[in-house]
């Protein structure tokens, strides 16, 4: 007698709901109106224009919120927490604008070498500086860098299944060591100053409202497609296993998948979109320094994720939208009380909010949830 | 007690005997002194004849001498209407020789005044003179000061201070005098050159590395015995220094590894208990320091007798203030995450900003003044002899006793106490522990205050070597870590070795490559390390390894 075996694979889940695609459309075509609308087509004093300021401080936020689904990517799903991802987003700030420091003003001729090379006395660029005069090999050096950075770093950890707390602190020490690189002016990327004072981008001048409502909407075209791309790679069989090894990385090992290779594809993958992200912010704020690496920073970072809502997309976005929203008041109105309420939140946000707030929005839906799901697995916080 | 007395009087009985002499014959050979014309020429002469009276004078008895010369530099020495030279004092005008008292309302004829070269004779003599000066202290120093310009002193009165001088400290110093003199005097015969020479390998003075150097410049033959002897002396020189140097290093090595100790024990209890990063352990050094700042300013304010101890009081009192704060948090906070580690790390960060918000709201963000007690500032140089730049300060050499107490103490804590016992059976397996009846949350927060505390303590310590700021903690946190991740969770003597050898490597490595990319390589090294070796230096052994 044979039993008929019958193997029922899980179809894919859809990418997005039908509401979901609808709400998605909807933003992306307002966004870009409304910036087109208030860049372009209104005059100075209308209530609807967007200045510069605006634009740049939104586009500031887009680029962090790149940062934060990426973060989200290894802590959100992968139960890695990394207090180390500034070093990325500065490593693709610090390629682009390598590229950015070189161009000359429009019309001008070749701009000659970056100024803290006299500081130094340097009559060439170093080795690694060769081919950033182009913008594609600045991109490229923007993404690669990141990547193998991360991808070396992430094989030795995970190789020797550094976890938890234990990979967590690393992170943070490689940026630190880092941070210390950099601001020594003989790593040749300007020291403390970092860089400054761009000129222009693929031949356009840098500041106008022009070249800025452009670098704007990039940032934010990139920001739908990580969108749509985190979400793309979360509903496929490979998010899965990242989100089991997550919730018990033994079983997922006895269960015959490596986690090795899993982990580091997606530390990796993070931190690829991590440096994409500092390549935008370069151009758009105009400075890049060694203080991007400091550790408070990478926490920061942390923070937008965790009050956003680990695990959540949507969630990440709100995050840094709301953290910086109240950094910016705060730093302006009462700078002395912001280091308060920062360290508030990270207190509070653990203590209280575990899901963030996408976890108060959703309260409501958990318990009709908890009834379908089996309750053979309890989810269990990653160590 | 009565020998000791007894020693005195004959101390005294000795001093009057030795004094009367020199009275005696001062006395007696006041007259040889110099001439009558000798004496007014000394005073209002013309230069050359000054200049030999003057000369005579260094030759003379040294009590005399030194006296007349010290008043001629003081511009006290003045020729009076009747031709006699006195001395100028408060009383009146001495005559030098015959103590023959002048009245005051005199009107002088003459000062005696002197031109920059005279100034200078009258110094060198007066330096040479003091050689034979019956007082130790004053010999000492006119030797200290001749060694940095030796040309000014005569073979003859070398040798003459060498015969008379009874103290074996000065009298080798002496004997490198006339090395200097012999090694750098053309004219000396070759055989002594060399002997000389050869001595001044082991002296550290820059002045003989300017005599070899000259020695060698000056022999035209660059390998004759003299001008190898010379490159051989200097060598030994060089190589004193750096090893004097390379000693330095390793003992502020040595310093930073105690530093790093006393804030990784803490670190590693609270880490090896509980799994969490307290990312707010450096701010419990920083409260430490603030408590030392804050029993210094009470001790100023109340028992101003007994500031130099105050650092003594300021320990219990760091200690509970931290063990305190700590215990709360864990209360308020940690309790509440444990089994979640990121969770606990991020909220301990956000701690670590609240108290550092705070404690510059309440002492500003200025570094605050804490000073070190008298006994503990100050440096020694042990070993003088051959490490002549090696310098032990007081203060990091107490620090190092000190965290070498505390981990001892820890020890006995965990060790022979109950509390001990308590913590080390839950960081083994904290089912199990519980399962014998032992209550484990209560150990943990014990445990956290314990460790909470063990930071207030190094921050006494930090206190008296570094500013004392709001962001002290800052600094430490991450090496502090890593002697823990180095030297292995759950096992004391691991992480004070790999906090000290963390220590040392840093700084040994420092003059190789610069702070910067010493850190670096360092980090790369303890990655690479854990490849190796996860579990530390010193693994836990047994079935609970397995879970940590």
């Amino acid at each position: 007698m044979k039993t008929p075996f019958e193997l029922t694979v899980p179809e894919r889940a859809p990418l997005f709901s039908r509401s979901g695609w609808l709400a998605l459309m909807t933003i992306v075509i307002a966004v870009v109106l409304i910036t087109l609308l208030g860049t372009q087509l209104t005059a100075a004093d209308s209530p609807l224009h967007i200045s510069d300021y605006t634009l740049t401080l939104t586009g500031k936020l887009l680029c962090y919120a790149i940062v934060a689904m990426s973060l989200n990517l290894v802590w959100g799903y992968c139960g890695i927490l990394s207090l180390g991802h500034g070093l990325y987003f500065a490593l693709g700030g610090y390629a682009m604008s390598m590229y950015l420091v070189q161009a000359p003003a429009p019309g001008e001729p070749s701009g000659g070498l970056p100024a803290f090379t006299f500081l130094l006395n340097w009559t060439e660029l170093p080795w690694y500086w060769a081919g950033t005069d182009t913008l594609i090999w600045a991109v490229m050096l923007a993404v690669l860098v990141p990547g193998i950075v991360a991808f070396v770093f992430g094989y030795f950890a995970f190789r020797s299944r550094i976890q938890g707390v234990y990979l967590s602190i690393m992170t943070q020490a490689v940026t630190y060591a880092a941070m210390l690189l950099f601001f020594r002016n003989e790593t040749g990327f300007g020291g403390n100053n970092g860089f400054t004072d761009f000129k222009s981008i693929a031949g356009y001048s840098i500041s106008t409202t022009n070249t800025r409502t452009v670098l704007f909407l990039i940032s934010f075209a990139i920001l739908v497609l990580v969108f749509v791309l985190v979400q793309w790679i979360m509903t496929s069989r490979f998010g899965k296993v990242i989100t089991a090894i997550r919730d018990s990385e033994s079983r997922v090992m006895f269960i015959g998948f490596n986690p090795l290779h899993y982990k580091l594809a997606i530390w990796t993958l993070s931190a690829v979109l991590c440096g994409l992200a500092g390549a935008l912010y370069a151009p758009l704020v105009g400075i890049i320094n060694p203080g991007e690496m400091s550790p408070v920073n990478s926490i920061e970072m942390v923070i937008w994720v965790a009050v956003g809502g680990r695990g959540s997309l949507v969630g990440s976005i709100l995050g840094v939208f709301t953290v910086n929203g109240a950094k910016t008041f705060f730093t302006a109105f009462m700078p002395e009380y912001w280091l308060y309420v920062l360290g508030g939140l990270f207190v509070v946000v653990t203590l209280f909010m575990p899901k963030g707030l996408i976890g108060l929005f959703r309260r409501r839906r958990i318990p009709a949830k908890e009834k379908t799901a089996s309750p053979a697995l309890s989810v269990t916080e990653s160590v | 007690m009565k020998i000791n007395r007894s020693f005195a009087w004959i101390d005294i009985c000795r001093l009057a005997v030795v004094a009367s002499l020199l009275l005696l014959s001062a006395i007696a050979s006041a007259a040889t002194v110099l001439s009558p014309t000798e004496w007014s020429s000394l005073v209002s002469g013309p230069y050359g004849e000054r200049k030999a009276a003057i000369e005579k004078l260094g030759q003379a008895d040294p009590v005399i001498a030194s006296t007349v010369l010290q008043s001629l530099s003081q511009g006290t020495l003045f020729e009076l209407p009747d031709g006699n030279i006195v001395i100028k004092s408060d009383k009146g005008y001495i005559q030098p020789i015959s103590g023959r008292p002048f009245p005051a309302d005199i009107q002088p004829a003459r000062q005696a005044t002197l031109n920059n070269a005279l100034r200078r004779q009258v110094q060198n003599a007066l330096a040479s003179l003091s050689l034979f000066s019956p007082y130790t202290q004053t010999r000492r120093m006119a030797i200290d000061n001749l060694l940095s310009r030796p040309d000014s002193l005569s073979a003859q009165q070398l040798a003459k201070a060498t015969s008379t001088e009874t103290d074996p400290d000065l009298k080798a110093k002496l004997g490198i005098l006339g090395a200097l003199s012999i090694a750098g005097d053309q004219a000396a015969g070759s055989a002594q050159r060399l002997q000389a020479v050869v001595s001044l390998g082991a002296v550290n003075l820059s002045q003989a590395r300017t005599v070899l150097n000259t020695v060698i410049d000056d022999e035209h033959d660059k390998s004759s015995e003299l001008s190898l002897a010379a490159s051989d002396a200097l060598s030994r020189m060089d190589a004193r220094g750096r090893n004097s140097a390379l000693a330095s290093n390793a003992f502020t090595g040595l310093s930073l590894g105690s530093v790093l100790v006393l804030a990784a024990l803490g670190l590693a209890v609270i880490y090896g208990l509980i799994g969490v990063i307290n990312m707010a352990h450096g701010e419990f050094l920083m409260l430490g320091a603030y408590a030392t700042y804050l029993t210094q300013r009470a001790f100023q304010a109340w028992l101003p007798d007994w500031l130099d101890y105050y650092l003594i009081a300021a320990l219990p009192v760091a200690f509970v203030i931290t063990a305190a704060i700590g215990m709360m948090i864990e209360w308020l906070i940690i309790r509440h995450l444990y089994g979640r580690p990121l969770e606990s790390l991020l909220a301990t960060f956000g701690v670590s900003l609240l108290m550092m918000q705070t404690v510059r709201l309440v002492f500003g963000a200025q570094n605050v003044d804490v000073s070190n007690p008298s006994w503990m500032s100050g440096s020694v140089a042990p070993l003088a002899d051959w490490l002549p730049t090696f310098v032990v300060a007081y203060n990091r050499l107490y620090i190092l006793g000190f965290s070498l107490v505390v981990v001892f103490g820890l020890y006995v804590v965990l060790n022979k106490t109950r509390l001990g016992l308590f913590i080390r059976a839950c960081t083994q397996n904290r089912s199990m522990a519980a399962c014998v009846g032992i209550r484990t949350r209560k150990v943990d927060a014990y445990a956290f205050a314990l460790g909470a505390g063990i930071a207030g303590l190094g921050g006494v310590a930090l206190s008296q070597i570094g500013n004392v700021g709001p962001d002290l903690g800052q600094v430490y946190l991450i090496d502090s870590f890593m002697a823990v991740v180095l030297g292995g969770v759950g096992q004391l003597i691991g992480t004070v070795v790999g906090a000290f050898g963390l220590g040392i490597l840093s700084k040994l490595g420092e003059p190789l490559m610069g702070a910067v990319l010493v850190k670096i390589v360092i980090l790369l090294l303890i990655v690479a390390f854990i490849q190796k070796r996860p579990q530390g230096l010193f693994a836990q052994k047994g079935r609970s390894a397995a879970q940590a």
